[in-house]
Order: C-alpha cells, then sequence, then structure tokens
C-alpha cells in the first residue's frame, strides 16, 4: 500500500528508474557515524566544500584568464580590476588554495591522533594519501599559471629536482616543461592539467575515499568500533544517523570555518606574503633570479627536508621518502590501540615531536638556507623521520590503557585529565579565577549576556505570539 | 627529558630568526599610508604624473577606474590630473618609448601597476627618499639609492627634496654609509617633502589593488551575516541534538 502511494509521487517515479531513495539513505539517513565527535572531525567535510569551491571559482577564473606566456599575468589583474566581481573570486580561489592545505593537514592529523588509519581502515588512508599527493601537484601547477616570478622561479627549481634522476632525470625534465626552460609550453600543460586532468582525478578519489568510509565506518576519538555493540535491529548503539545530527553540525562547522576564511580574504588576503607572495607581483622574468626562492607554504615542511641534506639527489630522495612513509603508516604502527586516549606516553611524546617538527621544518622552508637554518633543518628531519621507523619497534610493546566497551566523551572534561601537565593547567586556571581582573571581567561579560537576553526576549514578547 | 631538549631548542631556533631579521641592510622608514584619506590618494596621483609618468605607466589603471574610485568629476580629472591629451578611458600609460628608454638609461623603466604590492609602501617611501650624491664615474646620473644599489633611475625629486650626501663611517674594516645628510636646500621642507613622498606611495598602493576598496567595505557585512548565521545554525544543532546524551 505504502509503495503504491510512493509510486504516484514524483520520487517514486524517479525511485523506479534511479535508486535515489535508497542511496539518500544508506549514506546519509542510515549511515551511522559514532556519536562523540569533536571539532577535529569538520574538516573532512570542510575539505569537501573547499574543493567544490575551488572548482567553482576555477571555472569562473577560467573564463577570463588567458593560458599565454604573454598574456597569462596581464589577463589575472585584468580579472582583479576590470572583470566583476573578479577579485572577490580570485581572493576565494588563492584564500581557498591555502584554506584547502590547513583543513587538509588538520584532517591528517585528526587521523593520527586518532589512529583512523589502522585497520580496518587501510584503505580509506592510502585513498587520502593519493588525494593529498594529487593535492599537491594540483597547488603546484596552479601556483605556476599567474605567471608572476615566484610562479616561473619556483617551477623552475622544482621541476629540475626531477633533472637529478640518474640517466632518465634530463629527459623527464624535459617532458614535464616541453622546452629547456619553463616557457609557454609549460604554462599550456600545466594549465590543462591544473584545469582538468587533476581536478578530475582529485573528484573520483574524492568518490572512492568516501565509499571506502562508508564501507568500513567512521572512527571515533576512543578508537573503538561502534559496530561491534549493535541493538536488536543491528544499529550501532553508540551510532547517529549522519543526518540530520552531523549535516546540522558540519553546517555550524562550516560557518564558523566561513568567518575565520571571509576575515582573511577580506582584510588580509595575501597573509603577509604567505598565501600570495610578494614577488609574484612581477611579471616571470626567465632573466631575473628573484634574490630568495620559496615555495608557498604549503610546501616549505617537504622543501626543508629537500634541503637539509646537502647532495641534490639524496635531497630529492629524502623529500620523496617523507611523502612516501606517509603511505605505508598503516603497516609501520603495529600497535593494536588506535585512540592516543590509550596510548602510551611514548606515543605521545612521539606524535608531539613529529608535529613539532613538521611545524619547524614549514618555518624553516620560508627561509632562506643559513648554516644555522641548515642545521635545524637537518634536526628536525630526523625527528620526522625518526617518528615513522621507531613506530614499528615500540608499537608492539607500548604500555596501552585498557578501552572502554562504549564510547566516552567527545572532549575529555578538564577535571578527569591524567598528568602532570594537566595538573599544572588545571593549577593555572584556578590561579587565573582567582584574580580580581577575571571576577571584574565575568561581571562585565554576564552584564553584557543579560542585556542581550533581554533584548531577545523583548523581541520575542512583540512579534512571537 | 626529550621534551625540554625540544623546548630549549625551539627558543634558540626562535632567537637566531629574530638576529637574522636585523641584517637585511638600511632598515625601512615608515610610509603614513591611508589608502581611505581620498585627498591623498588623489594628490599622490598629480605628482605621479607631474614627476613619474614621463617614464613610468601604471597599464592597468585607467584614469576613469581613478576618477569614478574617488569620486572626481571628469572636468577635475581632466584639468587636475590628466596630462594633456590623454582620453578619459585610457590608462596612465608614459609617452617613452621602451627602446628609447634603453639608449637613455640601460633599461626600460617598470611597469609601476603592482610595484606597491611586489616591494611594499615601506620600501617605495624609503627608497624614493633614499637618492645620494656619488660621484663615481660608474654613476651617469650622479646620484645612487641606499635602498637599490646603482639603479638606473636618477632622482626626479632632487629640487623638492634638496641633495643628500652619504656620512661613511668604517665598520669592522670597511666603508659604509652611516646616514644621510643635507647638502642643498630643497624647494619643500623636510615634512613637507615626506608629506608628498607619502601621497605618492599611498596613490601607488590604490593603484596596484584598486579593489581593496569594495574588498575592505564589503568584508564587515559578509561577516556579520556569517556571525548571524553560525548563531542560527548552532542552535539548530542544539535543538536536533537535545535527545543525544
Amino acid at each position: 500500500m505504502a509503495s503504491e502511494k510512493a509510486k504516484s509521487s514524483l520520487l517514486g517515479w524517479i525511485d523506479e528508474r534511479f535508486p535515489l531513495s535508497s542511496f539518500i539513505s544508506e549514506h546519509l539517513v542510515k549511515y551511522y557515524a559514532p556519536k562523540n565527535f569533536n571539532f577535529l572531525y569538520f574538516f573532512g567535510s570542510l575539505a569537501l566544500v573547499v574543493l567544490v569551491m575551488q572548482i567553482l571559482t576555477g571555472i569562473f577564473l577560467t573564463m577570463n584568464y588567458k593560458p599565454d606566456a604573454k598574456l597569462a599575468f596581464d589577463s589575472v589583474e585584468y580579472i582583479m580590476r576590470d572583470v566583476s566581481w573578479g577579485w572577490l573570486i580570485r581572493y576565494m580561489h588563492s584564500t581557498g588554495s591555502s584554506a584547502f592545505f590547513i583543513v587538509v593537514y588538520l584532517h591528517m592529523f585528526r587521523a593520527l591522533f586518532y589512529g583512523s588509519y589502522k585497520k580496518p581502515r587501510e584503505l580509506l588512508w592510502l585513498f587520502g594519501m593519493v588525494i593529498f599527493v594529487l593535492l599537491m601537484a594540483e597547488a603546484f601547477m596552479g601556483y605556476l599559471l599567474p605567471w608572476g616570478q615566484m610562479s616561473f622561479w619556483g617551477a623552475q627549481v622544482i621541476i629540475s629536482l626531477f633533472s637529478a634522476i640518474p640517466v632518465v632525470g634530463e629527459d623527464i625534465a624535459l617532458l614535464i616543461r616541453g622546452d629547456y626552460v619553463i616557457a609557454d609550453a609549460t604554462l599550456n600543460r600545466f594549465f590543462a592539467f591544473h584545469v582538468i586532468a587533476v581536478p578530475l582525478a582529485l573528484v573520483g578519489l574524492v568518490v572512492l575515499h568516501l565509499a571506502a568510509l562508508h564501507t568500513v565506518g567512521s572512527n571515533n576519538p576512543d578508537g573503538i568500533e561502534i559496530k561491534k555493540n549493535k541493538d536488536e535491529n543491528g544499529i550501532p548503539k553508540d551510532g547517529i544517523p549522519f543526518h540530520p545530527y552531523y549535516t546540522v553540525k558540519d553546517l555550524f562547522g562550516l560557518s564558523v570555518f566561513l568567518i575565520v576564511f571571509a576575515l582573511i580574504m577580506f582584510y588580509w588576503p595575501d597573509l603577509g606574503g604567505y598565501f600570495l607572495e610578494a614577488p609574484n607581483f612581477e611579471p616571470a622574468d626567465p632573466m631575473r633570479t628573484p634574490e630568495h626562492i620559496a615555495p608557498v607554504w604549503y610546501f616549505t615542511p617537504f622543501y626543508s627536508v629537500l634541503r637539509a641534506v646537502p647532495d641534490k639527489l639524496g635531497g630529492v630522495i629524502a623529500m620523496g621518502g617523507s611523502i612516501v612513509v606517509l603511505f605505508i603508516l598503516p603497516w609501520l604502527d603495529r600497535g593494536e590501540v588506535k585512540s592516543i586516549r590509550y596510548r602510551s606516553g611514548i606515543f605521545k611524546i612521539a606524535l608531539l615531536l613529529f608535529v613539532i617538527s613538521f611545524i619547524a621544518l614549514g618555518i624553516l622552508g620560508t627561509r632562506p638556507a643559513t648554516p644555522t637554518a641548515t642545521l635545524f633543518a637537518r634536526f628536525f628531519s630526523a625527528i620526522y623521520f625518526l617518528f615513522f621507523l621507531t613506530l614499528p619497534i615500540y608499537s608492539t610493546r607500548e604500555k596501552t590503557k585498557p578501552l572502554p566497551e562504549r564510547l566516552t566523551h567527545a572532549i575529555i572534561p578538564l577535571e578527569q585529565r591524567e598528568g602532570w601537565h594537566w595538573n599544572l593547567v588545571r593549577r593555572f586556571l584556578a590561579w587565573v579565577m582567582a584574580t580580581e581582573a577575571y571576577r571584574r571581567l565575568q561581571e562585565v561579560v554576564v552584564g553584557y549576556v543579560e542585556k542581550a537576553n533581554g533584548y531577545v526576549e523583548e523581541i520575542k514578547k512583540k512579534y512571537c505570539k | 627529558m626529550t621534551p625540554m631538549k625540544t623546548i630549549i631548542a625551539l627558543v634558540i631556533f626562535a632567537f637566531s630568526f629574530g638576529a637574522q631579521a636585523v641584517e637585511g641592510g638600511f632598515p625601512l622608514q615608515k610610509a603614513d599610508v591611508d589608502v581611505f584619506d581620498l585627498e591623498s590618494v588623489r594628490r599622490g596621483a598629480g605628482y605621479f604624473v607631474d614627476y613619474c609618468l614621463g617614464c613610468h605607466s601604471i597599464k592597468h589603471l585607467r584614469y576613469s577606474r581613478l576618477g569614478k574610485d574617488l569620486a572626481i568629476k571628469d572636468e577635475v580629472l581632466r584639468n587636475d590630473i590628466m596630462p594633456e591629451g590623454a582620453k578619459v578611458h585610457e590608462s596612465f600609460l608614459t609617452a617613452m618609448h621602451p627602446d628609447d628608454a634603453i639608449n637613455w638609461f640601460g633599461v626600460a623603466p617598470p611597469d609601476l601597476s603592482l610595484v606597491a604590492r611586489a616591494r611594499g609602501a615601506d620600501w617605495l617611501y624609503s627608497y624614493l627618499k633614499g637618492f645620494y650624491i656619488d660621484r663615481s664615474p660608474t654613476r651617469p646620473t650622479g646620484v645612487n639609492n641606499l635602498y637599490f644599489k646603482d639603479v638606473a633611475m636618477p632622482n626626479v625629486f632632487w629640487d623638492l627634496q634638496g641633495l643628500q650626501k652619504p656620512i661613511i663611517a668604517a665598520h669592522e674594516g670597511s666603508q659604509v654609509i652611516e646616514r644621510l645628510e643635507k647638502s642643498t636646500k630643497g624647494k619643500m621642507s623636510d615634512d613637507e617633502f615626506d608629506r608628498t613622498m607619502s601621497d605618492l606611495v599611498t596613490f601607488l598602493v590604490y593603484a596596484a589593488e584598486p579593489a581593496q576598496y569594495s574588498r575592505l567595505s564589503l568584508g564587515k557585512y559578509v561577516i556579520f551575516f556569517l556571525l548571524v548565521l553560525a548563531v542560527i545554525l548552532f542552535k539548530l544543532k542544539k535543538e536536533y541534538w537535545k535527545d543525544i546524551e
């Protein structure tokens, strides 16, 4: 009866010809996600939104951009000045590329933090890693298109790295450039890759990434499998439907992200030379090398690893290794426990050092390679690799904490956190709260909140009857 | 302990950058730039046409765009800013032919559309004030610049600023310029000249990104809208999540 009624509706008409309802049901309404996701789980959906934004803004940029070494630089300025809203589209795209990497790096950090790469999610991690590598290719080729000084010389430096490969290196570099130097041919092929080939592959891999995710189910901050605890209907007891619970939550996360994004885009689009580098406002000049060639910030950690090795081929191998090693992470980490909450102190310290060294390598990569800076780059590169190389040794012998049966908090409350550093934080907070300044501030804030609530009540009384 | 060592290493690391920052040549002077001071941009545009347009173009800025952004009537634009014979929809284009420029100066003067974004306002301001007398035979213009060694550009503001000569001091065994000193008086006082250069730099900052007026004024509305949206979405999330413990 119900099906007969459904058949008469438009949705029924579609469902007979296309699995629309079952698709929505399988991937949204009946996809059960753990109920204790915290803010670190926003970055997956944010990455998807940024991808869509980059594609949409990219389409509009393509309408006015000219992939020609003689016209490219001026066409970007034409977009910035003469095309209606061109400046907004262009800044969305340029800020979006940096935002993409921020979001993806945090997304990957979340995976390290809660062990989301571990069995049974190895393929999910591998698809994600391929997305990351493609994203780097996409960003690298896109950066050539404005045809500024840094576009030109950055590409020159990076492509020349391929020539370090023995025997075939020079030929590979020549094949990539399509010329003996970066030239019009390079710009044209990079444009083709940036605009169609790589985005197409990216979208395809995102589909695979999501398909793998929906097969194994999402990990969670406790790193336990919610599928092990099902009720009589076969629904995980700790699972909640992705829609509407996580769609509304992610929408809120998106709005906060967009506030930060808009703040940067409208008030600081070049972010002090990190999102848009100053030398790139000069047209590419093959006869004049800029004083200091630095890649955009999101490549600098890997660029630092490259420069840390004195030999060119060795540097290329090290840089490649720093990315390859991420691919095999699921097999390097042999521990059973996923989440950092129940892992050993050794792993916590190792991960902290890894994050510090990644950020430090990133900072070093933006600076000229002075002897001191190189020394530090070597030190932090060593820590970067040691994190991965020591994992297989200690991960089987880790002193882990017992796992809970069911999910616990999204964020562990401060009172329940253990360890001397949390004791310090608690003591510090207690001290702050005891000060007179804090009391006065609290009074002021409470005053304002009460005032605001008063206004809201007044509006409610007037208009909502 | 290892974390402690890392922290110490990081502190040293941070300091080593502080030391590096000081090395980079002569310290820049701070330009007084406010692109929302439209009068200042207008004056700067006038100075540009009088003193710079002879050699330099701003090919990405039209006179009409300047008029629109600064709310200047076409009549005033024609009389006060535009050079003789220019049309209102044309760009700030120099009449100097690049081949002639190479003959006369050795290089073609660069287009200044984006110079403020490539070099920075403070650098431009310091550079414009940084010319000094250099009588060595390698300097055909008779001047050199503190911030751009052996630059081909002559000092076009010498009559406004007066000539400056370098005060040389010995530093670690080599002769370096310590500061510049006025050797002749210019038509303008120091304060007037600083103001003039700031106006010119302000105009170049505007010319590097005319869209900044709409960008900076639109931003607050977008962010206000997003804040309201965030509050509504937060309440919506709370409403949906009421029954989840």
